[in-house]
């Protein structure tokens, strides 16, 4: 078996689901003939033809919009945006419709779609392309939020996606498409939705990061191993929905908490996930619970971006600070 | 710039057999027999008297804001009444009188506009989109209909309606543009009633018209006067016909008047002229059809007070029948969000009950 990267599982785990449910269809700007600009469905035209690979006119609401009026019609159309912040055209549609579809019928209609996109910052890209945008998405009642950290991660919650039956948001960490390499067997087997994962027992701090960050948040789990600090560490995979259970059991045991993401602090996962702690494991915390974030900034345009993503360098700061805690 | 030469050139036709004094312009279609047009009036009566009814039960206080049709009738009927059961239809805000033509009772239009969600879930929907609050978005996911169905290579059509204020949005150019391009069994009808809440078709854009719209997209349009149940019946037909054998998309202009305020908070003495309103009652649908009808000696004012009177009779034994349905549980705020409510939900929901 060769190993894959992140962007080859996607396309593993679509052209699985391709070839086992006909209703599945694939649409968004450049990704049929062109095979998407970072090349996520290339081939997939030629497998599937181009009545379930679809290159759209370039409108994102219609994206969104023509998704929902394909699901209820019992389609699974995973539909991508080219980049998150090309997303918000059609926030109205995931807002208004996606999320609400089931519920305001009382269940008559469904909308079982996914909506993929590339996300974060960290490759020089050009402005409006470097976002992290999912604590808006995780607001919304009526969706779920997915962030794969690795190719394994990324097939298995990709095919949970698409045969969830309701919308699911599925971002893909761009930074890392092509960072790491992993043997992903072609099983079908998908991975469970709403369950973090423990990537790496220990017992002296819990670090919970997901998408990109996790690099950084495992580089720093190394380096504290090295000074004799156990570091338990989460990827939260599921932004929405948040596996809460997993995350006190691990706090409980550690009592120190750590929580790593790109995305502005204010309002940001971070918070909830840091409310939750206030609210169920204030007994077991014996330091305060810390952040490591982007800033409350726009994302710098790409000159400006190292000094905006967190780094390990802040994530051992955080570290040493909740370690002075006895 | 000196010589220029024409590179395409676009017509924008308009169809009308019934005018404002009642008098045929033309002869009428070959389906166009008097019992339809009976047909047709008693369907446009139950309408308005429904309505009526629903703006009294809002002053009562018994249901929550509702739009009323009135003045739009003829719009409303032929829309839902000449699609097929299995076609799907994509309403705006205001289509009830096409929702009640596709098999939705009126109890349940009461139950969506008296706040109970219960009101889109009816069986007798099929798969009907239910009422569409956001403007446009509709116009979207009907092409997501329509797409599926032309990926089943199935003979279905979808048929989706908006205002004139709708048409300066994004999703209606979108939608359009993608039933050209993709060439989607669909038909887009356009509810011009001259008002988008206070702001008047002239502040809404330079168009001539709105059925021009559609040329942009390379689809077909056509302006129909509003207010003519017939030209209405038969735009429908041809239009739909057309889509289910394969051919273009229609957008359809139906010039009408909105005799009631936009919803029943509104309060429409605040911005319009009364004269305007006075003139448009001269072109309504109902009168209009009721006068003609009873020149060819088919229509008379006994028929017409037995009408009204088994049309309210229905309409008060309908909204009877509603008011004694259960009230919806408090939990089903959660049990219709996802399929299976998520593990981390069921706090939240423990707490309510």
């Amino acid at each position: 078996m060769t190993a894959i990267t992140l962007v080859e599982a996607v396309n593993q785990a679509l052209s699985y689901e391709m070839a086992h449910d006909k209703n599945v269809i694939i649409l968004g700007e450049d990704i049929a003939v062109n095979g998407g600009v970072f090349r996520s469905t290339v081939g997939l035209l030629e497998k599937f033809g181009p009545e379930r690979v679809l290159d759209t006119p370039l409108a994102e609401s219609m994206i969104a919009g023509m998704s929902i009026g394909m699901a209820a019609q019992g389609l699974k159309p995973v539909a991508e945006f080219q980049f998150c912040g090309f997303i918000y055209s059609a926030f109205d549609q995931i807002i208004s419709h996606a999320s609400r579809l089931r519920n305001r019928t009382r269940g008559r209609l469904t909308c079982p779609l996914v909506f993929r996109a590339p996300y974060g910052g960290g490759i020089h890209a050009p402005e409006h392309h470097s976002e992290s945008t999912e604590a808006l998405f995780a607001h919304i009642p009526g969706i779920r939020v997915v962030i794969p950290s690795s190719p394994a991660k990324a097939y298995g919650l990709l095919l949970a996606a698409i045969r969830n039956p309701d919308p699911v948001l599925f971002l893909e960490p761009k930074r890392i498409y092509r960072l790491v390499k992993q043997e992903v067997p072609d099983d079908g087997i998908a991975l469970p939705l709403d369950k973090c994962f423990i990537v790496k027992e220990g017992t002296d701090v819990t670090l919970i990061s997901w998408g990109a960050m996790m690099k950084e948040t495992v580089e720093a789990a190394e380096s504290l191993e090295n000074d004799g600090i156990s570091a338990e560490i989460i990827d939260l995979a599921t932004i929405s929905p948040i596996d809460m259970e997993t995350i006190l059991t691990s706090v409980e045991k550690t009592g120190r908490c750590v929580i790593i993401h790109e995305a502005p602090r204010t309002c940001g996962v971070g918070a909830e996930i840091a409310a939750q702690l206030a609210e169920y494991a204030l007994d077991a915390l014996v330091a305060p619970i810390q952040r490591v974030s982007g800033y409350d900034t726009v994302m710098p345009y790409a000159q400006l971006e190292k000094y905006y993503m967190p780094s390990v360098a802040r994530i051992l700061n955080a570290v040493t600070t909740v370690m002075e805690y006895p | 710039m000196k010589k220029l030469k024409t590179v395409a050139s676009f017509i924008v036709p308009y169809l009308q057999y019934l005018d404002e004094h009642n008098q045929p312009t033309q002869d009428f279609p070959d389906w166009c027999s008097n019992e339809v047009l009976l047909d047709l009036y008693q369907r446009m009566t139950l309408l308005r008297v429904f309505d009526n009814q629903m703006v009294n039960l809002h002053r009562t206080g018994r249901i929550g804001t509702f739009p009323s049709s009135l003045g739009q009738e003829a719009v409303f009927i032929p829309m839902g009444l000449s699609m097929k059961k299995e076609d799907v239809l994509c309403p705006f805000y205001r289509d009830h009188g096409a929702m009640i033509q596709r098999g939705y009772s009126l109890r349940d239009i009461l139950a969506y506009w008296s706040g109970d969600e219960r009101g889109n879930a009816s069986k007798a929907a099929n798969q009907d989109f239910p009422t569409c609050v956001p403007i446009a978005t509709q116009c979207l996911h009907a092409t997501g209909v329509a797409y599926a169905i032309k990926y089943r290579h199935e003979k279905r059509v979808v048929v989706t309606a908006i205002g004139d204020g709708g048409t300066s949005k994004g999703d209606f150019y979108e939608a359009m543009n993608l039933a050209g391009a993709w060439h989607l069994p669909m038909v887009f009808v356009i509810d011009n009633n001259q008002w988008a809440i206070s702001v008047p078709r002239s502040k809404q854009t330079a168009c001539e018209t709105l059925a021009q719209k559609a040329i942009a997209a390379g689809l077909d349009c056509i302006q129909v006067d509003g207010n003519d149940v017939i030209a209405m019946m038969d735009v429908m037909q041809y239009a739909i016909n057309q889509a289910r054998d394969g051919g273009k998309a229609t957008v359809i202009e139906a010039v009408t008047y909105r005799l009631a305020d936009h919803t029943t908070v509104d309060d429409a003495s605040r911005y319009s002229n009364p004269d305007d309103k006075k003139n448009a009652w001269k072109k309504e649908p109902i009168a209009r059809l009721g006068y003609y009808l009873e020149a060819q000696g088919v229509w008379d004012k006994d028929k017409e007070s037995e009408l009204q009177h088994t049309s309210k009779e229905f309409v008060e034994k309908e909204i009877e029948t509603y008011f004694t349905v259960e009230k919806q549980k408090p939990e089903t705020m959660f049990d219709y969000l996802f399929e299976t409510l998520p593990n981390a939900m069921i706090d939240q929901r423990d707490e309510l009950v």
